[in-house]
């Protein structure tokens, strides 16, 4: 039943009074007692050997107190930063996987890596002192691309991984794509590039490092999506400190995007540092650090096959993706390229075989790791271009050719050819409900229209499914993760009926405070304002693994259904002995516990008392407390799924394209919270429109340094750069293996808006010939491919 | 950010006797560049000349035909001011889209003319509107004030009391942002004084610059369709990750059409 405050309900997100008043707490706003501040050291080459470090001048400077380099880390016997997940080559031989110190010891692999940290007084008495700290660098030659990384006789990113790569992977049947290959009528082929991404979370990181030497408590402060992956990343790998003595917590976090799951070197130096100095230390990154420093996403270059028969059906997709790891190993960087991208390869299609092989290599580059989508918007760039191009090819309208092509929803559960198995889905449902919002039948009109005021006009479509909710552990750790994937939460009813929910998700910018919330009123029947959601501390929430991969709700909220159900079968106990009936007798309904057919009911707020005030209670069968704590690990992956169709408008004179309309209809499963949705929607689709038309981190190739090291370079999409989006979805293919029926809704706007982007710009511009354009299309690029293919035109 | 001395003259004869004993001292007028800069630690000067609370660098009035902007005009004065949206209305528009809100409510014309960067939108209609920059001690042509790459004429210790502009017939401006900084890639100010035309150009060169072709071309016809087959070469443009000089050449013939089309 859809209430005010209940499932279904547009509630308006709570935490937003106090993060849009600036109450937030982040950990940048964190201040303790005698707090000393850091400042890193960073590499201003790309690639260089570092001869000796004199630090003599910098520890003589005002209000310096410690300046600690790697030889201080190893003499503490601190380790590498590890790598989260393992991937076998082609022939079954472990990846490569080269040390990761927190302080570079003997090389610099990247610009920013960083290399001693100076503690001081204040932040301006610590830059001034790392400015004395003489560095003595041997340079060497940068690798700063997939391209070069893999040339003859590339330099080598790290002594012991000869040609630079990381790992060569495969999936799928190769015998089989070959075969079909033979047969094919038609074969399309692309190569394309995936480009790299600076995440841009709003809130920069930072770590606040606390050790209490009367008990051996530490406590670091971060800006993590899942603090309970941190404390056991550095705890049990890098500093050897048990769970017990160790606390982290991740408060208010100003957004992620996958940026903030990773354990970073910084975290691990102010925790460590912290003991050394004996006083608590600060760290928050500059903006410039950021860009530096935060693990950044996609970059992938890939050249792909697909075969189809003479009426446009798939027969088989062949991929060959060369994937960029950065300098070294990021947590879960090994596991993007791998199976959360060629998992993904078959899309809404029955394409039949499927052949990928992935080869990842190191560069003199920020380390890559996941970033929104984080495979799968790579996945969805790439089926969905060589479909359109397929399309174009053949002569096939591009929803037909779709329409031929899609799985069928009465083929669920379906088994696709790259290992997963999808629930649900109606896809040709999400198409008829975009092809109308975009007025799809108008779409010629309206380009003749354009074309008269000297403008291109063009339509592109991209359909998605991504696998979220990530994960089944057993699935997981047989795919080499080295992690449990399941979530945790706890439900404390309160004497008086208030709860506190503790769950082992993370908000930081997800609205979980008000989504959460709303599942727990709605199931007992307790206003919305008596319901606390609490994450992001170790010592106050149950072994959690945080927020990502859209998993919050399908893994964290189901997590809190199990949690109520316990309370339930209790407080149904509890009922039945406050109403003297039989436990089988009591019936719940909204948070009411009804003798059945009978008038006789009980709240569960009073049920609550009586669990805590056991006066009249059943305490030979029952212990007192309504507090339950459940752990969720999913059967299966949740699929969301959807259609994306981007209209876009070109001015030839100058390339500028603009999207004039964009229509997602999306299949996230049930929907708690509409308004949040379709806020998670906006924002997703922001991001893919960016990554479209605007976003591109460059090295330079020949000094590997970043070339777009600031807003003045890397170009964000502003709100004036959208239009008023066309967001729709629909409810009837609920997720079939949790409690409540959601498949997660973060990452699906990003996934599929490049491809959707990136088909019009190409559709408008094939009148000039244009088949391909790599992202971002940007002004001049756009103009180029106009002119490249339209000779008379050179001469302007 | 490196410490320096903080001073604020109360008039220009202060503000000027200031500078000509500072050792490294720097004016800030706006500091919409400055301010960035010294957050960065690339720059470190030893005194800091606040020119706010100068009277003689302010104020908006007519000078005989022309109109007179002082130097301390922030960006959102010239862009609202009555009199500059009366008298030169392409003036107030191209103050009006300079930056972002909160970049034209610090920044003043003459802190953007005399740190000359080559992106910036002043120099256009400062060469473009024949204007006469006026200095604690003398008057300088536009054509003779911009000399390169974030230089101009001014003296060490020469200070900018405000520019002249000559009062056109029709102007107008038309500019491509870059994508990222939204600075102008290319800028181009259009202004026709009786058989006079001058089309100047920023964005595109190291320095700001005029078109004579295109001068000639609009003097005889003054229509988009004159400058249309006008290119300039793209031989000394800037080129960088956003814009090839090839690219920035291409614009200035497209911003051209559309400052002239925007004349009406």
């Amino acid at each position: 039943m859809a209430t005010a405050t209940g499932i279904g309900a547009s509630v308006r997100r709570r935490e937003d009074q106090r993060f849009l008043t600036g109450r937030g707490t982040y950990t940048d706003d964190i201040n303790r007692p005698h707090q000393t501040h850091a400042v890193m050291l960073r590499s201003p080459h790309a690639h260089a050997r570092i001869r000796g470090i004199d630090t003599s001048a910098a520890l003589k400077a005002p209000g310096v107190i410690a300046v600690l380099t790697g030889a201080d880390m190893a003499a503490d016997n601190v380790n590498g930063l590890p790598c989260g997940w393992l991937i076998h080559n082609k022939d079954g031989s472990p990846m490569k996987e080269p040390p990761h110190w927190p302080l570079a010891r003997d090389r610099v692999r990247y610009v920013g890596d960083q290399l001693a940290v100076v503690i001081a007084e204040t932040r301006e008495q610590a830059k001034d002192a790392a400015e004395l700290v003489e560095v003595d660098y041997e340079e060497l030659p940068p690798v700063a691309s997939i391209r070069a990384a893999l040339a003859d006789n590339a330099p080598a990113v790290h002594d012991d991984v000869p040609g630079n790569v990381c790992y060569d992977w495969h999936l799928g049947d190769k015998a089989a794509v070959d075969a079909a290959f033979a047969q094919a009528a038609h074969v399309t082929t692309i190569d394309l590039v995936n480009q790299r991404l600076v995440p841009n979370a709003m809130e920069p990181r930072a770590a606040v490092g606390e050790y209490d030497a009367a008990t051996g408590d530490h406590t670091l402060t971060t800006t993590s999506q899942n603090p309970h992956v941190i404390r056991l990343l550095m705890g049990a790998f890098v500093l050897g400190i048990p769970e017990h003595k160790l606390r982290v917590v991740a408060p208010d976090v100003g957004g992620g995007f996958g940026s903030k799951i990773f354990h970073y070197a910084e975290e691990a130096i102010v925790t460590w540092a912290a003991r050394k100095v004996g006083r608590p230390v600060k760290w928050t990154a500059e903006r410039a650090e950021s860009f530096l420093t935060d693990a950044h996403g996609r970059d992938h270059l890939t050249h792909a096959e697909l075969a189809l028969d003479k009426d446009g059906h798939f027969l088989a997709l062949r991929v060959a993706t060369q994937a960029n790891m950065g300098a070294y190993l990021s947590t879960f960087a090994t596991s993007i390229p791998t199976y959360l991208y060629a998992t993904l390869l078959a899309g809404q299609y029955k394409t039949p075989a499927i052949y990928a092989e992935v080869k990842a290599v190191f560069t003199t580059t920020a380390p890559v790791d996941a970033y929104r989508g984080a495979g799968r918007p790579e996945a969805c760039y790439l089926i969905e271009r060589l479909v359109e191009k397929a399309a174009h090819e053949m002569g096939i309208d591009k929803t037909e050719i779709r329409r031929r092509n899609f799985i069928p929803a009465d083929a669920m559960p379906y088994q696709t050819p790259v290992a997963l198995q999808y629930d649900t889905g109606d896809f040709a449902k999400n198409l008829d409900l975009a092809l109308p919002a975009v007025d799809y039948a108008g779409f010629a009109a309206r380009k003749a229209e354009s074309a008269k005021r000297g403008k291109l006009r063009g339509i592109g479509f991209a359909t998605y499914i991504e696998a979220c909710g990530i994960a089944p552990s057993n699935v997981a750790g047989a795919l080499g993760a080295r992690a449990g994937l399941y979530e945790s939460a706890e439900v404390r009813f309160h004497p008086t009926g208030s709860v506190t929910v503790f769950t082992g998700s993370h908000s930081h910018g997800q609205g979980h405070e008000t989504t959460f919330a709303q599942i727990v009123a709605e199931r007992f029947g307790v206003p919305i304002e008596n319901v606390e959601i609490v994450h992001g501390d170790t010592a106050k929430v149950p072994f959690g693994m945080g927020t990502y991969g859209s998993r919050s709700l399908a893994v964290g909220g189901s997590a809190i259904v199990k949690a109520m159900d316990k309370v339930e079968r209790k407080a149904k106990k509890i009922a039945a002995h406050l109403m003297e009936a039989a436990e089988a007798d009591i019936e719940v309904k909204d948070g009411r516990f009804t003798v059945a057919g009978t008038d006789k009911s009980v709240g569960i707020g009073d049920i609550a008392l009586a669990a805590y005030v056991p006066h009249n209670y059943p305490l030979d069968e029952l212990e007192p407390g309504l507090d339950e704590q459940a752990f969720y690990d999913p059967k299966n992956f949740t699929y969301p799924n959807g259609c994306h169709v981007c209209e876009v408008e070109i001015d030839p004179d100058t390339g500028v394209v603009k999207v004039e309309r964009f229509s997602a209809v999306d299949d996230f499963g049930r929907v708690i919270n509409p308004l949040i949705v379709e806020g998670q929607v906006h924002g997703g689709l922001v991001q893919g429109i960016g990554q479209a038309l605007y976003e591109h981190c460059v090295y330079d190739e020949d000094s590997g340094q970043l070339l777009t090291g600031s807003y003045m370079d890397y170009c964000m999409p502003r709100a004036d750069d959208v239009p008023s989006f066309e967001v729709n979805w629909h409810e009837d293919q609920p997720c079939t293996h949790n409690p409540l029926g959601v498949k997660g809704c973060g990452e699906a706007g990003t996934i599929g808006a490049a491809a959707a982007v990136m088909n019009a710009v190409v559709d408008a511009l094939s009148e000039h010939g244009v088949t391909h354009l790599d992202m971002p299309a940007t002004p001049e690029r756009v103009w180029r491919a106009i002119r490249q293919n339209r000779p008379a035109m050179a001469a302007e | 950010m490196y410490a320096f001395e903080y001073r604020r003259p109360t008039s220009l004869a202060e503000a000027v006797s200031i500078l000509g004993q500072s050792e490294e001292g720097k004016i800030l007028a706006g500091g919409q560049t400055l301010l960035p800069t010294l957050k960065q630690r690339l720059a470190q000067p030893t005194e800091l000349i606040d020119l706010s609370r100068v009277p003689e660098l302010k104020g908006i009035r007519e000078d005989g035909d022309s109109l007179f902007i002082g130097a301390f005009a922030r960006h959102a004065e010239v862009a609202s001011g009555d009199l500059v949206r009366q008298r030169i209305p392409a003036l107030a528009a191209l103050a009006g889209e300079i930056g972002d809100r909160q970049v034209r409510n610090l920044g003043t014309l003459g802190g953007s003319i005399a740190n000359a960067d080559p992106a910036a939108d002043y120099p256009a209609a400062v060469v473009g509107l024949k204007a006469v920059v006026k200095t604690d001690r003398r008057e300088i042509s536009c054509d003779d004030f911009f000399t390169g790459l974030f230089e101009t004429a001014l003296e060490p210790g020469e200070l900018i009391v405000g520019v002249r502009f000559a009062r056109p017939e029709k102007a107008g401006y038309a500019k491509f942002r870059n994508p990222a900084s939204r600075y102008a890639m290319v800028g181009v100010f259009v202004a026709k004084f009786g058989n006079e035309v001058r089309v100047a150009v920023t964005g595109a060169g190291g320095s700001v610059f005029r078109v004579p072709e295109m001068e000639a071309a609009l003097a005889k016809d003054f229509r988009p369709e004159a400058v249309a087959g006008i290119a300039v070469p793209a031989d000394g443009l800037n080129g960088d990750m956003h814009g090839s000089a090839e690219y920035r050449a291409h614009l200035v013939t497209v911003m051209a059409k559309r400052a002239v089309e925007s004349c009406g």
